[in-house]
Order: structure tokens, then sequence, then C-alpha cells
């Protein structure tokens, strides 16, 4: 990557006292935020658009629909069967999400804490899951999965998408255990503890946020991803993503406005999620763990 | 027995680390063993010789055109997100009015998923949607402007999956560094322009860098949109959509296996080459605020 060609915003030079808290900005904050606010524009009209057309009657050569109706919702939750479409996104989603914590945190406690020969390659290997596109790793995942009989329903998507969330979940707990005083674990070992009770009495309690915080990421990665679960699964253990995409892909036979409805249906229920998250994750704390307080 | 277990102990192997073990396991059962079965598939091909599917492969234009494709779709559009989130996150350090509300505006798109990506740039930048419309009212253009079904259907949906995600990335590495640096080159003279390309953008090459492979890599496996608002059978016929067409429309499994370990092959070329670039760059503690 260059490193001199990505230019900085051009302003004047500016001490440091002055650029703090000036209310009339400088043209480079003009055109970043112009550029934001561009940027918005466009998204909301994305976005505007599939909500519009999921309510509307009829549109075609016109700034509005026709009408407003609510039919298209009904039509899609009764022709795509989105009960049972929902159900089964979230029992995938919870079964990958514990299932990726119990394998990863104890993992991701050993690689925190301990220091052995091989260490940096078993770190790789947990790496590589997660730099490969899905497509790559999944076409063989599933050959092999349809070979032991496992793909085509629940368990082939389950395991299929443990693949990149147990990774996911050593990645980012490694910080949170890290961040714990390991003296705290010491003097449990002291008092006459067992690894075991360390990790469920003193471990654990301390640890809540940060697992809180895999998991809702994990939760939301596994709603959302679609090539693994495309590729495992059968007919009916179709996520919602998938299913959606089937509907979409297959465009002529069905209505545009029921689709549209299909996918304001799922942007809900990851919009929930998202907010969920975001009341136990500060996003900027992901990589780096910052106080978030005032410079002084 | 004793004495071979201390020995061990005392480079750091023991009993706790059987933690481990499940997770190697699990990784070696569903990611090692499988993309090695691939391989061994990718060399046993139904017909011909253990190299004619990548032989087949590469000596027809239509299939090898896949890779440079995928790569003009996805190398543009994770340099954009990346530079592009880099003065605004630079904006969004200090604390101000709004910072949460801004922050949580531009996280929002990653709720979209790709359909609703698609479906809204169909109906917003189709011929007959709100933009061109825009467009043929103010008098910018006389007809309308062809944004669906091609190259840059794609690439406006891998910006607004993939921009909201680099943002994120780049605002917390960029909030890791230390602002008593910054300050103690104001101290010594040092403008604005410099103490950014000097001291803030060396020291958030390494995160950019990771942002890069990370975007990159969503980027390279498009596939669901490439097929709804791309034009699948020419243009954005990425090399996902070449695997996925061998493996389930042929179900010529050694040759869709080969298809993905050469765009898996790719692929890391382009991430090693970026990492070896960032191995070039500072990579220690950046101090931090706390």
């Amino acid at each position: 990557m260059a490193t001199t060609t990505q230019a900085p915003p051009a302003r004047p030079p500016a001490t440091s006292t002055d650029r703090r808290r000036r209310i009339v900005a400088r043209p480079a904050a003009w055109i970043v935020w112009g550029a934001v606010i561009f940027f918005f524009l466009n998204l909301l009209g994305v976005v505007a658009s599939v909500l519009v057309s999921s309510f509307g009657q009829r549109w075609f050569d016109t700034w509005l629909p026709d009408g407003y109706t609510t039919s298209w919702y009904a039509r899609a939750w009764d022709e795509f069967a989105l009960l049972q479409v929902i159900v089964v996104t979230l029992e995938v989603s919870v079964l990958v999400v514990g299932l990726s914590l119990v394998i990863g945190v104890p993992a991701a406690y050993a690689l925190a804490r301990r220091s052995f020969p091989g260490k940096r390659l078993i770190f790789l290997v947990f790496l590589l899951p997660i730099l490969m596109p899905p497509i790559t790793y999944g076409i063989p995942l599933a050959t092999v999965l349809y070979k032991f009989g496992l793909a085509g329903h629940m368990s082939g998507v389950v395991l299929a998408n443990l693949v990149p969330s147990v990774p996911f979940v050593i990645l980012t707990m490694t910080p949170f255990i890290e961040q714990i005083d390991p003296r705290i674990e010491s003097a449990a070992r002291m008092c006459g503890a067992g690894l075991r009770t360390v990790f469920l009495r003193v471990l654990t309690p301390l640890l809540v946020p940060g697992i809180l915080a895999s998991a809702i990421l994990v939760l939301v990665r596994t709603v959302g991803m679609f090539e693994l679960t495309f590729l495992t699964a059968g007919p009916d253990s179709q996520t919602l993503v998938v299913a959606l995409y089937y509907s979409m892909s297959a465009s002529g036979i069905r209505a545009q406005q029921s689709v549209d409805a299909m996918a304001v249906i799922y942007t809900s229920m990851m919009l929930v999620l998202l907010v969920v998250a975001l009341r136990y994750v500060n996003p900027t704390q992901l990589v780096a763990q910052v106080k978030d307080e005032p410079e002084h | 027995m004793a004495h071979w277990q201390h020995r061990l102990a005392e480079r750091g192997v023991d009993r706790q680390l059987w933690l481990l073990v499940p997770a190697l396991v699990f990784v070696i059962a569903l990611f090692l063993y499988p993309f090695f079965y691939g391989l061994t598939l990718s060399f046993q091909p139904t017909r011909g010789g253990p190299f004619s599917d990548y032989a087949r492969f590469f000596s027809d234009s239509y299939e090898r055109g896949t890779i440079w494709i995928t790569l003009r779709i996805a190398l543009p559009a994770a340099l954009l997100n990346v530079l592009a989130a880099v003065p605004i996150a630079y904006r969004m350090r200090g604390r101000f009015r709004g910072k949460r509300l801004v922050t949580t505006l531009l996280v929002v798109p990653i709720t979209l998923g790709t359909v609703l990506t698609a479906q809204g740039l169909l109906n917003f930048l189709g011929p007959t949607g709100w933009f061109n419309r825009i467009l043929l009212a103010t008098h910018l253009v006389d007809e309308p402007v062809r944004l669906t079904h091609n190259y840059w259907g794609v690439f406006f949906s891998l910006v607004i999956t993939g921009f909201p995600f680099a943002f994120l990335l780049v605002l917390s590495y960029l909030s890791g560094i230390d602002p008593t640096l910054e300050r103690a080159a104001a101290t010594l003279g040092a403008d604005w322009r410099r103490r950014f390309t000097r001291i803030t953008l060396p020291l958030l090459m390494p995160g950019l860098a990771t942002t890069f492979c990370l975007t990159f890599v969503l980027a390279f496996s498009v596939f669901p949109s490439a097929v709804l608002v791309g034009n699948p059978a020419g243009e954005t016929r990425v090399i996902s959509l070449a695997a996925y067409q061998a493996a389930y429309e042929q179900y010529d499994y050694p040759y869709a296996s080969a298809i993905a370990m050469i765009m898996g092959f790719v692929e890391l070329v382009i991430i090693a080459v970026v990492l070896a670039a960032r191995g070039r760059f500072y990579t220690g503690s950046t101090g931090g605020k706390g």
C-alpha cells in the first residue's frame, strides 16, 4: 500500500490550541462532512425506496406509488413460510453462539496467558478461517459434510457456521482476558481452587462483558452469514438470508414488493440485534482496548 | 516420567494447555481436514492427469477472466472503503455533541444485508429510480444513467456493506494512538500536515493494513450481490460464482475444489503482500489513551 499518495485533507496549519472547540469548521471539514452527508442521502434513498416499495400498491414510472397497503407483509409471511424460517435462524444462531463460546473461551484463555512453543503457529491456524473468503473453504467443507451425511439439515449449517465463529470468539476474547490481573487467579489457586473452579467462579464473572460482546457479535455474524449456510442448508434448514436470496434470485415468479417486505423484516431483525449489541459493546474498543475518557 | 513432564513444564507446556484441545480438534476437523480434502480432490479430476482441472481453468479465458474481474471489483472497493474511512474517523476522534449518533448512523448499514441493499440499489439507481429522476429533473443528464446490472451496481453494494466495517476498525485503531504524541510534536512546532504525515499516519499504517485485508476478504468473496445487482453472465462473473456453478450446477466437485484453491491462493497472495508491506512500519504499542 502506498503511504505517501494518500493526501491528508488540506487545511491551513493550525496550532493545537485553536484546533479544538471550533464552531466554524474549515474547508476540509466541510468536504469530509459533505461526503458523509452525500453518502447518507444516497443510503437513505436506497433504504427508503425498499420501504416505500414494500408498502406500495402499484409503482411504475412515477415518484411515488399509486397507493399504500400492508398486504405485501402478510403475503411474504405466508408465501415464504417466514415463521419457520425465523425459528430455524434463531435455532442455528443460538447453537452457534453457545458452541463457539464453549470451545473458544478456554482456548482464548490459554492463548492469552501462556507462552509455549508453537503458539504463533496455532494462532495462525485460528486466524486463517477469518482471513479466507467463506466460499474457498465452504465448498470443500460442504463436500466433506455431505460425504458424512451431515449437510442438508441443521447440523451441517451449525457446523459450517462454527468455522469462522470459533476463531472470532478467540480473537475478540483474548484482549479481554489479557486485561484481567493474573494475580487474581494466583490468589484463587493459593486458596485451593482447581482450574475448573477458577474458571467458573473467578474468571467467568469477570469476563461477562467480553463474553456478551463476542456472543452478540457472533450472533450478528451468524444471522447475516450467507455463503456457508447457502452451501450446506437443505430445504428445511434455510436461514432468513438464504431464503431471501432464493426469493430474490427467482424473481419474476414472485412480486417484487413481497421480496421488499421480507428484506424489511430481515433488516429490522438485524437492527434490533445491533442496537442490543451497541448497548454492551463500544464499537471503538474492539481492536484496541481504549478507555473513552476526555482528552485533557 | 516426572522428569520429562518437568522439562516440558519449564518450556511452558503443562496441563493447562488442554484448554486449547477442543478448539484445535475443531479447527483440524472442520477447517484443515476439509481444506486438504479439497486440495487432494482438486488433483483427482474426473478426466485427465492430476493437474488437468487447473489447466482447464487457466486455458479457458472465460474462466481465467473471473480472477481479473474479481480483483477489478474487490481491490478498488476495499481501497476506497479504507481511504474514505481515514478522514472521517480522524474527524470523529475528539469528543463532540452527537458523536454517538453519528457513529451509530455510520454502523447501521451493517444490518442492511445483501438482499435489501440489492433491492434498494435496483429501486433507487434503476432507470426509473429516484436517483435518475433527480438527475433528469435537474437536467444533469439527458437519458437515465445505467448503474445497475453492471460493474457499478456491485461496486456500490460493496461500498455500502464494506464502509461501515472499515470505518469501525479504522476508528478503533485511530483512538488507540496516544494523543500526547501529536501534542508533543505540536509543541515542537510541527504544523497540522506534518503531524499527520509524520506521526499519526505511520502509527496508523499497520491498522490500515489489517483493515484493508479484512475489507478485501469481504469484497473478494462477493457472490450474492454479483448475482443480484450485477451481470452474472459477463461483467461481474466473479470467481466465487465460477466455483459455485462448478459445484452445484455441474456437480463437478474436483473442478470446484480446484477453483476454490485458486481463489484462496490469489486472495492469500494479496494479503501476504499487504502484510509484508505492513511489516516495514512500526508495529509496537501505540500508547492508547487509557
